[in-house]
């Protein structure tokens, strides 16, 4: 394999893309190679996504050209992207769950006969040889919602391969998949590179990359932070590439004795409604201003233990103790009320409600503490605490009664952030604080959970951010597939054992399971 | 090139924040408006009499469209507010016509304040089934409400066979008299179903200006899992709206009950369009989280005051019903650019600002 032979399909040409007040990525110039697979790593928010999203047509650059096999092209739309030979499998799967495998593959450029309408015969004939190729095992009759999600990965995949395209686009395609269903898409990828597609992939899994890359490309806040040939280089060098030299500003710990057990969650379980656990049996105990920083992939399942706690899963099971006493309410009322907080990964989901003020969100969680005689809202406490609020955490509020989405994506964290203080919890839960979020804010963000930790906060957090998690946090617990994989104190914690542990799930049990589901 | 776009933005921006004012003043002017045009075109439209007889027309939409309101805020639709009127006035006739047969002989009556209260429990009950439909059982608002719909008028059809309650004069040996004095009685000369929805305008306003629970109204419409994350109660907020809309749809039957002394089991019918239509044209947005009672209730007096003033110009109620639909669709056309404008200014202050 010499590198001579792969030549260049495509060229980004010092290309920008600027979202409302954020850019995405800074003159990055980026070229891949036919025949090979190219690789893309950078941590969360690092662009590597808006990247893809650019070749994929899915959004138009705001400065800079493509250049498509010399040519300058211009992509306005997916579809655009797909006559160019150009497909992509998104993170997020993009398929209509109500319709059948077969449908899903064929969805825009179904088989007709004619007048006489789709020819689904025919359709569910060519699904089943590209599923074939998969070794997927799946029927292409099937409604894709009744799929687990690493075989729906597998639909997606197939309609990627069955789009006859020259540039495949896979963004963490093995976020969901079983260790054997890996390996038959490496197959896959070896096949299509022999036939001269151009592959670019996307992970986090450094072994993966490693394993398959040909060349490699880092990102890091926008840009591109090095380029190489995988067999030249090794593990150590990409998280080098992807950190950066410069530490970024995190808060120092300050010294506070830890106090008493603030939170024990007991045996958590919430089943998952393809088969298997979401969250498998997690037990995890927290003392009083302690940080505890849960790392994982995605889909490792962080989100839902954070949602168990809080009581957005009816179905879930377990036991949760706040300072001893035991939650057995289920309700996200009542757990707010003992003590529990949660700020949510997806701010604009989850979060905000975008129609009303920054001051009424502030507030939204916590209306009962500024009542007077039973039912009115005192406009005149109401207003002292959010001004308090707005300066505990500076909050760059130009007027609290604004629109809450008239400020940047930083500003808005700290009042999902501000309104769960507001509820005065004992026990603080942080899902991807500093997802999505500018630096500035980030090093105020991480300010404030040091300074609410040496107040006495038991805090837990989730990042998939490796050097957030061993600089933020007094032990570290990784989660895999569910479950926690180890449990490490700062001091013992290495990059390489928490990565190792990440994907400890998936070995064990990951495949086993999904085989028997199938 | 530069210096000279920026310098020709700052007027742009001005008059775009003017014309943002204009649009949001939309329903205001619609109203001065439309009292402006028929108190030219038609005659007496401007008399006394002609204007309380309209607020009277009025009152009754107006009623409707601020339970409409919250529950449109929610993100919902209550779609049987009209037969829950028909209902309730039959509820309201029956108990002062034929009071109560025990089944042992005797018949209970009951005066006129306790047929009323009777009646409002009724009206509530039913945004109670709305709600628990909603809820609990998870039924889409317009399928839930569109079923009580149904049944509500048929229970209306059954209660009397069909039949007129007539004369609701009651009698003072049984001392039901006196049903007539809210649609036709006047405290200080204004009619008392005027001062009612004064009262529970201003209540309504209050409680979404200042009660917890109105706040949370908008933040289920607004963004229900954050809701639901923030700890707020949604199946709660969600009971009362419905809950809140059966009680103004009470109070509408009891209204025309009174008025016509006479309760008919058809009444009602297809009320609630004219009350989505005037909680639109005040503003509220369908897809939840906007909307102000005070809107609403201007909403419901432009509404009126066209189709009355409309049919005093004697034009044809097959055109009214046209230039009805029309106004409708502008208001909502006007209320999207407006959305959109708003957040063409807030994005262009915030480049300002960074």
């Amino acid at each position: 394999m010499a590198a001579e032979t792969h030549d260049t399909i495509l060229k980004l040409d010092d290309v920008t893309k600027v979202y409302s007040g954020i850019v995405a990525v800074k003159h990055a110039s980026l070229e891949l190679r036919r025949g090979a697979v190219n690789v893309l790593v950078g941590e969360n928010g690092a662009g590597k996504s808006t990247l893809m999203r650019l070749i994929a047509g899915v959004e138009k650059p705001s400065l800079g050209r493509i250049l498509l096999e010399g040519k300058e092209v211009e992509f306005n739309s997916p579809a655009d992207a797909q006559k160019h030979g150009i497909g992509m499998v998104f993170q997020e799967l993009n398929l209509f769950g109500n319709l059948s495998v077969a449908e899903n593959i064929f969805a825009t450029r179904e088989i007709t006969r004619g007048i006489r309408g789709i020819d689904h015969k025919a359709q569910v004939q060519k699904a089943n040889q590209f599923l074939d190729k998969l070794d997927a095992g799946i029927s292409a009759e099937t409604m894709v919602e009744d799929l687990p999600i690493g075989q729906q990965q597998l639909v997606e995949i197939a309609k990627a391969i069955s789009l006859d395209t020259r540039i495949l686009i896979l963004d963490e395609p093995t976020s969901a998949l079983s260790a054997a269903e890996v390996d038959i898409l490496f197959k896959v990828i070896g096949e299509l590179k022999a036939q001269g597609v151009a592959i670019v992939y996307i992970s986090h899994r450094l072994e993966e990359l490693m394993r398959i890359g040909d060349y490699i490309t880092v990102l890091r806040d926008g840009q591109i932070t090095g380029q190489a040939m995988v067999r030249d280089i090794d593990t150590k060098w990409i998280v080098r590439s992807m950190i950066g030299s410069d530490a970024k500003d995190f808060a120092k710990s300050l010294d506070h004795k830890l106090g008493n057990e603030a939170f024990r969650a007991e045996d958590i379980c919430l089943p998952r409604k393809t088969g298997g656990f979401a969250v498998d049996h997690l037990s995890i105990s927290v003392r009083a201003g302690e940080v505890l920083g849960i790392y994982g992939l995605m889909g490792a399942g962080r989100s839902e233990f954070f949602e168990c706690v809080i009581g957005q899963h009816a179905h879930s099971t377990g036991r949760i103790f706040v300072t001893g006493e035991e939650i057995a309410a289920k309700d996200t009322s009542t757990r707010i009320r003992k003590g529990l907080a949660l700020i949510p990964e997806d701010r604009q989901r989850e979060g905000l409600v975008q129609v009303l003020s920054i001051a009424a969100n502030l507030t939204l969680a916590s209306l009962e503490k500024f009542v007077k005689f039973g039912f009115h809202i005192s406009g005149d406490r109401e207003q002292a605490a959010v001004k308090e609020q707005v300066r505990n955490l500076s909050i760059k509020a130009p007027n609290p009664d604004f629109d809450v989405t008239s400020m940047s994506g930083g500003n808005q964290q700290k009042v999902v952030i501000g309104k769960a203080l507001m509820t005065n919890p004992k026990v603080l839960l942080m899902d991807e604080p500093s997802r999505g979020i500018d630096v500035g804010a980030k090093a105020d963000v991480f300010r404030t959970m040091r300074k609410l930790a040496g107040e006495g906060l038991a805090i837990l957090f989730s990042t998939s951010d490796l050097e957030e998690v061993m600089a933020l946090s007094d032990r570290i617990a990784v989660m895999s597939n569910g479950k926690i994989t180890t449990i490490l104190d700062r001091a013992d914690a290495t990059e390489e054992l928490i990565v190792k542990a990440a994907s400890e799930g998936h070995k064990s049990a990951g495949h086993t399971s999904t085989r028997e589901i199938a | 090139m530069t210096t000279a776009t920026s310098t020709e933005k700052a007027p742009a921006a001005d008059s775009g924040s003017i014309l943002l004012t204009l649009m949001k003043l939309r329903t205001f002017i619609a109203l001065f408006a439309v009292i402006a045009f028929f108190s030219i075109f038609a005659p007496n439209f401007l008399s006394a009499a002609n204007i309380i007889l309209m607020s009277k027309h009025v009152a009754l939409n107006a009623f409707l469209a601020m339970g409409m309101t919250f529950v449109i805020i929610t993100g919902g639709i209550d779609l049987s507010v009209g037969s829950i009127v028909g209902l309730c006035g039959m509820v309201a006739g029956g108990l002062i016509l034929n009071g109560i047969d025990l089944q042992i002989g005797y018949t209970m009556y009951f005066n006129v304040v306790e047929v009323c209260l009777i009646t409002l429990v009724v009206g509530i009950l039913i945004g109670a089934v709305n709600g628990l439909l909603i809820t609990k059982l998870n039924v889409a608002p317009f399928i839930a409400t569109l079923g009580t719909l149904y049944v509500a008028r048929g229970f209306a059809l059954l209660s009397s066979d069909g039949q007129t309650f007539p004369n609701l004069i009651g009698k003072p040996e049984l001392a039901t008299t006196g049903f007539g004095f809210l649609g036709s009685g006047r405290i200080i000369g204004l009619p008392v179903s005027i001062w009612i929805l004064i009262v529970v305008a201003l209540a309504a306003a209050y409680v979404a200006k200042y009660v917890p629970i109105g706040r949370q109204i908008f933040a289920v419409g607004g963004n229900e899992r954050a809701a639901r994350m923030s700890g707020i109660r949604v199946d709660r907020v969600k009971m009362f709206v419905y809950m809140f809309s059966g009680f103004c749809a009470a109070i509408v039957g009891i209204v025309i009950s009174s008025e016509l002394m006479a309760s008919h089991p058809a009444t009602g019918n297809s009320f609630e369009l004219n009350a989505i239509a005037a909680a639109v044209l005040g503003g509220t947005s369908m897809s939840g989280g906007r909307g102000t009672i005070g809107g609403t209730i201007i909403g419901a007096f432009v509404i009126g005051i066209l189709s009355d003033g409309l049919v005093m110009m004697g034009v044809s109620s097959f055109w009214q019903m046209v230039i009805k639909g029309i106004v409708i669709i502008v208001a909502v056309v006007v209320d999207q650019a407006q959305r959109r404008l708003q957040q063409q200014v807030t994005l262009m202050q915030l480049a300002k600002k960074g």
